[in-house]
């Protein structure tokens, strides 16, 4: 599947494209197939969303995983401070990262 | 330590105003992200994997109390608690939001800091020696020279469109613990046969994806030439370096194409077409500068003697704490390395202890070093052991400076965009296998230092052992390289082969490490017996 | 043509403008295009004639044109320095200070925009082209 992620405009937060709006969860993201450059642009021209760009994820029973470690990564937060990361209650959730 | 006049404190405000005013502009769309990058960098601020990072200038690593709490009071009002001391002797903070950057500038403005020149394609801040003012094998503080160069070099209006970054070192001593000839542009201050001052002159070193120990350039100019000489320095560079590949600007490649004599010609004619326009900075304006850095009220019946009756102290005073050049006193170093810590990373509460510390006993000032710690230059000896009992309490007290575990690493893969690796968890891995105090102290001075990628700001070409993280088919693989240093006998590390995974690179540094110590002949540190014996036995250990 | 925004008092010249390497054979030329990577030093011994010099920003990172003015100015050039091509209002200041005294950039320039940015800064560090006094020298009289 193909997801569009970028960094919001203002908070610089990872944000990952819902279908019709920006969420922090990559669990939210959905497959944008192939036809997402009008929509790269019209959410950059929004200035909602900081320099978007689509990525290789796989489908997963909890949520879109993407292909290059850097956006997994992203996804989550910095593997050495899980308690700066997205699920910091989670002791395992950063187990599909790397 | 040098403060500001009305007239810096206004150029410092003029930037803050300038760069609300952008970053608002941004915000409303007026700029594009094309067209407001450029202007961020040259701020400081950087957009990597998790939000915006700001960088802040510590000029040649120097600080005082007040400025350190102001730098604890940002990590908590607009980032997460903690901060982290980068290999130039500055800060950056990780989680910074676009909306909250410019008032971030104004709080640092009331201290006296800025984020200008911090990134992008220009002059950057200027490094020194931690010991500068403080260590008996100087000749004079170069801190003086730094400043002076720095504001000359602020908002320059020939050199702001650079064709990259330009990285100015000034040192005083023979040994060098600035990496200056890791640098763009290096000063040594150096005295002729007429006794008097000057600079050895050092140009075109540097790191990155191409490194090279720089050469000599000019091996004596008078130092009230210092601004024009860098003036020709910067003008032949943005004349003549390629413009073609961003990869290929930098000023070493130009020095390696031409060739140091070539180089030194063209410098020396330019310099002779400045001259007559001579914008030198008078001797007064130096001499200002000085006074700012004349040696605090140093206690002359301060006590020799060290009580070193409590082993853990005693530790710490031999691996940490350094000789001063005035009697009763003494360096001291604060590791922010200890076992299971992230290189450089200090939280808010451990940012402002040390600015209590450093105002209770180091004169008010403190130093940020390449190696990512703190200094605390001017201790006297009877209150090392009440220091460090403090620094102990608060996990700032691992005695490891220069050996193995004190790690330089850059950010890597957990917080960099540029990066392809981690490098974090690969420094508390093996920071965590030579844990013990009484083997790494055997091993003696070491340093290991990791880099997420080729930009190398974890310096990994300058490494006594280096590793450089790199992708390999979309995993992370490290390369290891022996032989570097940054120091006064400088050099550049060479790769061992083959790269390895995570716990691979671990294991070979381990390998390494034990080779060393059966080939080790009396008193040689690692990178004396690499250099006797070259790469070959270690090589062998590690693949076959 | 493009809008030109001038800091001079006299006519903008008009006449057609040449490469540095013809301008040295065409001995009634006036005007001459310098480009990114061109040797201005070329021009030096023909000064006398020259009225309008023009240097061409191909990108605004290259910033090779400040040197090219900044030279001009050092070898007592009175003339036109006109900046063009890819020159952004957050270039004005430092291009002002080389020397640089019109601007007809590819995209026009707002002028009230411009004069803000040109009076954000009071003070410089280093002399330049222009008459504005360095720091260190208000400081010591």
């Amino acid at each position: 599947m193909k997801i569009l992620t970028g960094n919001d405009l203002k908070t610089g937060d990872v944000i990952w494209w819902t279908g019709s709006d920006w969420s922090r969860h990559i669990e939210d993201a959905v497959d944008v197939g192939e036809n997402f450059e009008a929509l790269l642009h019209q959410e950059e021209a929004a200035r909602r969303v900081n320099t978007p760009y689509a990525i290789d994820a796989t489908a997963t029973e909890d949520g879109p995983r993407p292909a290059h470690i850097k956006d997994r990564v992203r996804a989550l937060g910095p593997t050495v401070r899980p308690d700066l990361t997205l699920k910091p209650a989670d002791p395992e959730a950063g187990n599909w990262i790397i | 330590m040098y403060q500001y006049d009305k007239y810096d404190q206004k150029m410092v405000d003029a930037r803050v105003a300038e760069f609300r005013d952008q970053a608002n502009r941004r915000i409303a769309g007026e700029l594009t992200e094309d067209q407001f990058k450029p202007l961020r960098l040259k701020n400081g601020l950087y957009l990597q994997l998790h939000a915006y990072m700001l960088r802040v200038a510590i000029p040649y690593g120097t600080l005082n109390s007040r400025q350190m709490r102001m730098l604890a009071t940002i990590a908590r009002k607009y980032d997460r608690g903690y901060a982290h001391f980068t290999t130039r002797q500055n800060i950056q903070y990780n989680w910074i939001k676009l909306e909250q950057a410019a008032d971030i500038l104004a709080d640092l403005s009331t201290v006296e800091m800025h984020a200008i020149q911090t990134s992008g394609e220009s002059i950057r801040n200027v490094s020194s020696d931690q010991y500068a003012g403080a260590t008996a094998d100087e000749i004079v503080d170069p801190r003086p020279y730094a400043e002076l160069i720095r504001q000359a070099t602020s908002f320059h209006p020939e050199f702001s469109y650079m064709p990259r970054k330009f990285k100015i070192a000034v040192i005083a001593s023979d040994e060098d613990r600035a990496a200056m000839r890791l640098h763009d542009l290096g000063f040594k201050l150096v005295r002729n046969d007429k006794g008097e001052l000057g600079f050895e002159v050092y140009v075109g070193g540097g790191m990155g994806r191409t490194p090279f120990v720089s050469p000599l350039i000019r091996d004596f100019l008078p130092v009230d030439q210092m601004f024009s000489y860098t003036e020709a320095v910067l003008r032949v560079w943005n004349r003549w370096a390629r413009r073609d590949n961003i990869h290929k600007q930098r000023i070493k490649i130009l020095v390696h194409e031409w060739g140091a004599e070539k180089m030194k010609e063209k410098i020396e004619a330019e310099w002779q077409e400045i001259l007559p326009n001579a914008s030198d900075i008078p001797r007064k304006e130096l001499e200002r500068i000085a006074t700012y850095f004349e040696a605090p009220a140093f206690d002359d019946e301060a006590a020799e003697e060290i009580d070193l009756s409590d082993p853990d102290f005693k530790i710490w005073v031999d691996q940490n704490v350094r000789p001063h050049k005035h009697p009763g006193y003494a360096i001291a170093n604060i590791s922010l390395k200890p076992v299971k810590g992230i290189p450089g990373d200090a939280s808010a509460d451990q940012i402002d202890l040390m600015a209590d510390l450093a105002e209770q006993y180091s004169f008010d000032e403190l130093r940020v070093t390449h190696a990512q710690n703190i200094v605390f230059a001017h201790v006297k000896k009877s209150d090392l052991y009440a220091l460090w009992q403090k620094l102990d309490a608060a996990g700032l007290a691992p005695a490891n400076i220069d050996l193995i575990s004190d790690i330089i690493a850059c950010p890597g893969l957990d917080y960099c965009s540029l990066a392809n690796a981690r490098s974090i968890p690969v420094a508390q891995k093996i920071a965590e296998r030579f844990s013990d105090a009484e083997a790494q102290r055997d091993l003696g001075e070491l340093k290991l230092k990791i880099s997420g990628c080729i930009n190398a700001c974890g310096h990994h070409h300058s490494g006594h052992i280096g590793i450089l993280g790199v992708d390999r088919k979309g995993t992370e693989n490290y390369q290891l390289l022996l032989g570097g240093s940054g120091a006064e006998d400088a050099s550049l590390g060479k790769i061992t082969g083959p790269g390895f995974d995570e716990d691979g690179i671990v294991n070979a540094v381990a390998t390494t490490v034990s080779k060393y110590k059966e080939l080790r002949e009396d008193g040689e540190r690692f990178l004396d017996t690499y250099r006797r014996v070259g790469m070959a036995p270690f090589k062998e250990a590690l693949y076959d | 043509m493009t809008d030109i925004l001038r800091y001079r008092d006299d006519d903008a010249p008009m006449e057609p403008v040449v490469t540095i390497s013809s301008f040295a054979d065409q001995s009634n030329s006036s005007a001459v295009l310098i480009e990114a990577g061109d040797d201005v030093r070329d021009l030096l011994p023909h000064l006398d004639r020259l009225k309008l010099a023009v240097v061409d920003f191909p990108r605004f990172r290259d910033g090779r044109g400040y040197s090219s003015a900044r030279i001009l100015r050092e070898a007592g050039y009175k003339g036109e320095i006109r900046a063009i091509g890819d020159v952004l209002v957050d270039q004005i200041w430092h291009m002002r200070r080389c020397g640089f005294d019109s601007f007809a950039p590819n995209s026009p320039l707002d002028p009230k925009v411009v004069e803000e940015s040109l009076n954000r800064y009071e003070h410089v560090y280093q002399p330049a082209a222009d008459d504005a006094v360095p720091i260190w020298k208000l400081r010591h009289g």
